[in-house]
């Protein structure tokens, strides 16, 4: 139930030309409309800048004094998150109550899955009360694709499992675009647990997309066993062009955005590392490290921050982090999506829409 | 036992154990094979009932050694009367119950019971296999020998594997005065803990934990060593990677007692058929990916494990196939990946997918048929899978030009939880007898249909 939407050819493991529709070869891709937002890797890059260009509108409006517009007023949307969350959950209801929608909010702790509901039945229970959209949070790869064979309403993934964190890497898009403009030949370093984490999934294809080169780096128990440090994937492993660098060092040599990602205490009790001691010692982003970087390299962090861990406080609140950037841009980015997503017919343009519903933009 | 003399005339009867590929007529009374005629006539006998196999493939019934009937213990999911039923609409007569019932046939009591029902019940002959350890636990020994002495043709904790390495080593020395196989499921759990698929690129790009090949291949080498240590005999349960190939390889040619199995599924799919695209590798993941019914354990591997396997089925390093026909409900199976329950619904695609290494010529229908019929016949070392004179009539028809597009809608298992939903598949299982009954047959299933419209 996926639209066959549009998609530019930079993912390489494609082989359906009809996936693939540009307007006379310009480079220009028409935007199908879209009913759900669940990966970045069937947006083209067009679409995506066309989102980006879109929250740009939302931003001055989350800023505003008076910051309510009755853009779409009238549509329900339902946040269910089957994971514990504060900055994802929040920024989707605010992102919806800016635009005017009723937003209803469930969590796993509170809903009938605690009695043993299946997530087919919340699904379609919810579904009967006539809801716009689900903003879905779950544990399990692939529960948004799921959810979205079962429901007519617009499914936005909010993070699922280990696979996919969509509105995230648009935020970060969205982050470095403001600070960066064309991405193009940029460098993109990512230092975190590459094996779990969604983030890191939905970035590396985001970044590429947008035209950046993207090097990772972590301990070799957090990439997948198919992939080999100090080497750069080919295209049938669905991420071509990544770069696995040797060490940290080398990975943040020379680069324009230095992102680090989150490490859970799990990793050390399931034996992927000695400790965070040492992965703190080892992968750690600080001062030093940073030193490596570009000068005006960017800092960020998807958040929630270990600091002393992942990153040090030093860096992590200093002049080259934008972490709390990425928080404000979170709100006007889910504007853009569920704007898009909501307002079937328009413009992703919220600027350009020609309908009435969108009057104070 | 039917006292009926039938003749089946004009086909091509492929009968591996007697060395028999011709044109031939079978003839049948009282439920045993009486003769597999020099030529054919064309015609049967006087007195002799005939079904005319002329361009179609005369087989003896196909044999099962792994197969869930969920029977007691989960009826909603298959009982000896469907799973039964669904053997026989797939050409095989007869079928082993494996014992991860509720309660596990882990005693006397149990398994007398299911041989009993299967008796009563069951469309097809059904032989029970003994659980390994008491509740599947891998803890004690089950009472192996009174198992033995009702029945049971081998010994596993099927879906558990066996981790305690000295319990794996006295299960296998005890065996060998019952001279019954022990069957492990050889997956080592703690080697990629939490995978629900196979390792690799599509479980990375789905974002799906992976099991590594190595988790098999682990176990499968402990096995093969400790059965060398006991001189017993092995039985390698829906093997699947290169590396337990290899080790396999290696203990035949020490003389280890192994013998080993390959799942139809394991044989035609691979991980890429978690995409939900029926194999084909999209250029974006869709909504059509995390295809429930794609869980299995051992996972669908990569195409070079498939490739392996499908040589070494090839030229006899595996010895047979075995579907591992797993049945589960639609709860079981419309959820997400995760919460979706191992295991593939085969028994009435098996002969239709592996057919279609015959027709790539991957492999020689000779030798297909051998490892459905006397391959698993003799390592339960019964007089079964062959046209011999004095056998069980057990035989079945294929039409190997016949299409079809699986719909399990139509299964007569009670669950329908295939990948295969809407693949076109040719060559199809047109006939079952059963000790001289017809217990199949697709014309009156076809015209059964025609008149419910």
């Amino acid at each position: 139930m996926t639209n066959p939407t549009t998609a530019v050819g930079n993912n390489p493991i494609g082989e359906s030309a009809e996936q693939i529709a540009t307007n006379g070869g310009s480079g220009q891709v028409l935007v199908a409309p879209r009913q759900h937002l669940l990966d970045l890797d069937d947006l083209s890059a067009g679409e995506i800048n066309d989102l980006l260009d879109s929250a740009e509108g939302m931003l001055e409006i989350a800023s505003r004094d008076n910051r309510k517009t009755p853009a779409i007023r009238g549509k329900t949307i339902i946040t269910m998150f089957f994971e514990n969350s504060t900055r994802t959950r929040v920024s989707f209801e605010q992102a919806g109550k800016i635009l005017g929608a009723d937003v209803i909010n469930v969590t796993s702790s509170t809903s009938s899955v605690s009695k043993g509901e299946s997530l087919l039945n919340t699904v379609k229970t919810l579904q009967a009360m006539q809801i716009d959209a689900l903003v879905v949070r779950h544990p399990h790869s692939g529960a948004p694709y799921f959810i979205a064979n079962h429901t007519d309403a617009s499914v936005v993934n909010a993070g699922d499992g280990t696979h996919a964190h969509p509105t995230q890497s648009l935020l970060d898009l969205f982050t470095v675009r403001n600070h960066i403009g064309d991405m193009t030949g940029k460098k993109i370093a990512i230092v975190g647990d590459i094996l779990h984490s969604r983030v890191a999934r939905s970035n590396i294809l985001a970044f590429q997309k947008m035209g950046a080169e993207v090097t990772v780096s972590c301990p070799n128990t957090l990439i997948p066993d198919e992939w080999s440090l100090g080497s750069t994937l080919g295209d049938e492993t669905g991420f071509g062009g990544l770069n696995l660098a040797r060490n940290v060092d080398e990975a943040v040599d020379s680069a324009d955005v230095v992102m680090a990602l989150r490490i859970q205490q799990e990793r050390q009790d399931g034996g992927h590392l000695p400790s965070l001691r040492e992965y703190s010692d080892r992968w750690g982003i600080n001062a030093k490290r940073m030193a490596l970087a570009n000068d005006g390299a960017l800092l960020m962090h998807p958040g929630p921050m270990n600091e002393g861990v992942e990153i040090s406080s030093e860096v992590a609140h200093g002049v080259q982090s934008v972490v709390e950037e990425q928080v404000r841009n979170g709100v006007a980015v889910r504007m853009a999506v569920l704007y898009t997503l909501c307002a079937p017919g328009k413009s992703t343009r919220i600027g350009n829409s020609d309908s009435n519903s969108g009057g104070e933009a | 036992m039917a006292a009926r003399k039938l003749a089946i005339t004009g086909g091509r009867v492929i009968d591996p154990a007697q060395g028999i590929d011709r044109v031939a007529d079978v003839l049948i009374s009282n439920g045993k094979i009486d003769e597999v005629t020099t030529g054919s006539t064309g015609r049967a006998p006087d007195g002799y009932e005939q079904i005319d196999a002329s361009g179609k493939i005369v087989s003896p019934g196909f044999v099962d050694l792994h197969t869930h009937l969920r029977d007691p213990g989960q009826e909603w999911k298959e009982t000896i009367v469907t799973g039964t039923r669904a053997a026989a609409y797939g050409g095989f007569t007869t079928i082993s119950a494996m014992p991860n019932t509720d309660p596990v046939q882990d005693s006397a009591a149990v398994v007398d019971d299911v041989v009993r029902r299967s008796a009563a019940d069951g469309l097809i002959r059904v032989l029970p296999i003994g659980a390994i350890s008491i509740g599947q636990k891998g803890k004690h020994l089950s009472p192996m020998g009174e198992l033995a002495d009702s029945g049971v043709v081998g010994f596993s904790d099927d879906g558990n594997p066996v981790v305690d390495a000295n319990l794996m080593r006295q299960a296998l020395s005890y065996s060998v005065e019952l001279r019954l196989p022990i069957i492990n499921h050889a997956e080592d759990k703690k080697i990629g803990a939490g995978g629900v698929m196979s390792a690799g690129t599509v479980a990375t790009r789905l974002g799906l934990a992976g099991v590594p090949a190595e988790a098999e291949t682990a176990m499968v080498a402990r096995d093969l060593y400790l059965a060398d240590l006991t001189k017993a005999r092995l039985h390698i349960p829906h093997i699947s990677t290169v590396g337990s190939l290899a080790a396999l390889r290696s203990a035949k040619e020490h003389g280890v007692d192994v013998t080993a199995e390959v799942t139809p599924h394991h044989l035609t799919l691979s991980d890429e058929w978690v995409y939900g695209l029926k194999g084909k590798v999209p250029l974006t993941v869709g909504s059509e990916a995390y295809d429930t019914n794609t869980k299995v354990n051992p996972p669908l591997r990569s195409r070079s494990d498939v490739d392996a396997v499908i040589d070494a089925l090839s030229e006899g390093l595996i010895d047979i196939i075995a579907t591992d026909h797993a049945p589960h409900a639609p709860t079981d199976k419309v959820c997400t990946y995760n919460e979706a329950a191992h295991g593939i619904n085969v028994l009435e695609t098996a002969f239709s997918s592996v057919f279609q290494l015959v027709d790539t010529g991957k492999i020689s229908v000779v030798r297909l048929i051998e490892s459905l019929t006397s391959g698993p016949a003799a390592i339960l070392h019964k007089d079964l899978g062959s046209l011999k004179k004095g056998f069980y009539a057990d035989v079945v028809v294929i039409d190997p030009g016949r299409n079809w597009i699986v719909n399990p809608d139509q299964f007569e298992s009670k669950s329908e939880n295939s990948p295969l939903t809407g693949v076109e598949l040719t060559g199809r299982v047109v006939t079952t007898i059963y000790q001289g009954d017809t217990v199949f047959d697709l014309s009156d299933v076809v015209a059964s249909a025609g008149a419910k419209q």
